[in-house]
């Protein structure tokens, strides 16, 4: 549905987004992640005709956002990071012009607006001027306006800031219900939302893809080895250099402990499993095995791995 | 013509739901009315004076021109208000959308900036000739007292719509190079006191450029059609004057698509 081959952009000297690459299925959501100033919003903005790249190509649903804009905007439906309204309107009008420059006509255009003020909440304020409302709702009201003339493909620039807790979880189950129907990119700096929400993740970092792919696969891809938590009673040092003489251990860092008890987390190279070794070797030794468990990397993990420091090749 | 009419009804409502439009309105017509009250009352005790004389010194009233006297008088100040009003009506339609990132919403739609940029215009227009309008009631009360000759009046009137769409273009390319009101007000206003008085200048300068910088003022225009003479040089003049400030506002607003 969405192609991106080798975009870039330059403000000037700055370049903002450089070389990027990545694909989405029709019926996906795409999550669209990076701290703040990475280029999620300017890579938004050039699938959505906003800005035009100063390379590479993209298209959506099969047209280029350069040479055939018209076409393309009239599939997507965009909800920048500031939420674009007429704040002197009330919400069923706003509705109403938007509908009608995304080409909605006639019979439909009160069908569609009701259906997506239902959809997002919102249809106990549509006679609210946009104004009063409170930021939630004028969020409410952006996503609505993405929304209003059902497009093939949604892009929305951090759909979730400002709301609260429950609001989000809200917002989320309206996205996720999306899915299927309409392809969907959304961009956040909030880990939680992405794993819950999203199907593939790219990760973009000072411009540039850093990591691509489902949040197992990016696990997987990004795993170092398998860690263990062993909480072991003994004395330290000792159950440290025995560990340490395991075949298959790369390391074992000490978590908490001292002299007679301790906590140590071991890594061991990917796909072995040391635990029955482990196992077997501290009861031949005499000391008190009180815990052993494998630990998951977390998508934390992967993205702070992924944009603190330089890709391991 | 339905992306138009939505853009257009969008800023009509705008302008009548905030107090824009009343605010402009009630100053404007406060003020021309004023005006029109001052220029009727010199006016009344010119020829009472005159009828004085002419009882005293014997002779007859000299005939004295209604049209000449009162709607002359009060186009000539009132063209100047327009200078300092319309840049008022025009000053958010682009820089407001700039502000609040609504242009963002425009640009990804599918509506070509020519669409976006007349349902501005002609919203911005409807509701200048409706004040301009309004102002006709006083020469219905002119009408009333006496007999002004309704030719030039109409005429006038006409230059009005004419100028009144060159100074919207104006001020409408104002307000698409900046996100601030301000800024657009004060380039506006700027542009049009230059093209206002730049006739001024005509008399230091050559023949030919003498006739270029007339050619370029507002008010050269402007006089026939008080006179009650319609030119098509001028209705051609204050045309193109539009369609350029027009043309040069749609080439801003679409140069972000091109400036890579």
């Amino acid at each position: 549905m969405i192609e991106v081959n080798e975009l870039s952009k330059s403000y000037g000297e700055v370049v903002a987004v450089e070389g990027v690459s990545f694909a989405v299925g029709k019926g996906t959501i795409l999550g669209f992640l990076g701290p703040n100033g990475a280029g999620k919003t300017t890579t938004m903005r050039m699938l959505t005709c906003y800005l035009p790249p100063s390379g590479g190509q993209a298209t959506v649903a099969g047209f280029d956002v350069v040479e055939e804009s018209m076409e393309v905007r009239k599939r997507i439906g965009y909800l920048p990071e500031t939420p674009p309204l007429y704040l002197d309107m009330t919400v069923r009008a706003y509705l109403r012009f938007v509908a009608r420059i995304k080409g909605v006509t006639g019979p439909q255009l009160n069908g569609r607006i009701d259906d997506t003020m239902e959809k997002t909440g919102i249809a106990h304020h549509q006679n609210t001027v946009i104004s009063h409302l409170s930021k939630g709702y004028k969020q409410r009201v952006g996503l609505a306006q993405a929304l209003v003339h059902s497009p093939d493909v949604l892009i929305l620039d951090e759909p979730t800031v400002g709301l609260d807790p429950k609001q989000i979880i809200e917002i989320r189950e309206v996205i996720k219900g999306l899915a299927g129907d309409h392809t969907v990119i959304l961009s956040t700096h909030i880990l939680p939302e992405v794993s819950m929400t999203c199907e593939k993740i790219v990760i973009i970092n000072g411009g540039r893809i850093a990591g691509e792919g489902t949040p197992e696969s990016l696990i997987a891809q990004l795993k170092e080895g398998e860690v263990l938590r062993a909480s072991i009673g003994g004395p330290g040092q000792e159950v440290l250099s025995m560990i340490r003489a395991m075949d298959g251990v790369i390391d074992v860092a000490v978590e908490s402990g001292g002299e007679e008890d301790g906590v140590f987390i071991i890594t061991s190279t990917p796909g072995t499993d040391v635990r029955d070794s482990l196992a077997r070797q501290i009861v031949d030794g005499g000391y008190a095995l009180r815990e052993l468990r494998g630990l998951d990397m977390t998508l934390e993990d992967i993205f702070l791995r992924l944009t603190t420091e330089e890709v391991k090749a | 013509m339905g992306n138009f009419l939505a853009v257009y009804s969008k800023e009509m409502r705008s302008y009548f739901v905030s107090p824009v439009a009343y605010v402009i309105a009630g100053v404007f017509l406060f003020l021309s009315g004023y005006l029109f009250r001052s220029i009727l009352m010199q006016f009344n005790m010119i020829c009472l004076q005159l009828g004085q004389r002419a009882q005293q010194m014997g002779g007859g009233m000299p005939a004295l021109n209604l049209n000449e006297m009162v709607v002359t008088q009060f186009f000539a100040v009132m063209d100047f208000i327009w200078l300092l009003i319309v840049p008022m009506l025009t000053m958010r339609l682009y820089a407001e959308e700039k502000k609040t990132g609504t242009i963002e919403l425009l640009m990804t739609s599918p509506i070509s900036s020519v669409q976006v940029l007349l349902g501005k215009f002609f919203a911005c227009f409807s509701l200048y000739a409706i004040i301009v309008s309004l102002t006709m009631v006083y020469f219905l009360i002119l009408e009333a007292y006496g007999s002004p000759d309704w030719g030039p009046i109409f005429s006038g009137y006409l230059g009005y719509l004419f100028l009144g769409a060159t100074f919207i273009s104006v001020g409408i390319l104002a307000s698409a190079l900046t996100e601030n009101q301000i800024v657009a007000v004060l380039l506006s206003f700027g542009i049009l006191l230059m093209f206002w008085l730049i006739d001024w200048s005509a008399s230091f300068a050559g023949p030919t450029a003498a006739k270029i910088l007339q050619y370029v003022s507002f008010i050269e225009h402007l006089e026939d059609f008080q006179r009650g003479v319609i030119d098509s040089r001028d209705v051609v003049f204050y045309l193109s004057f539009t369609f350029f400030c027009l043309f040069l506002t749609t080439r801003v607003i679409e140069s972000r698509r091109w400036r890579r």
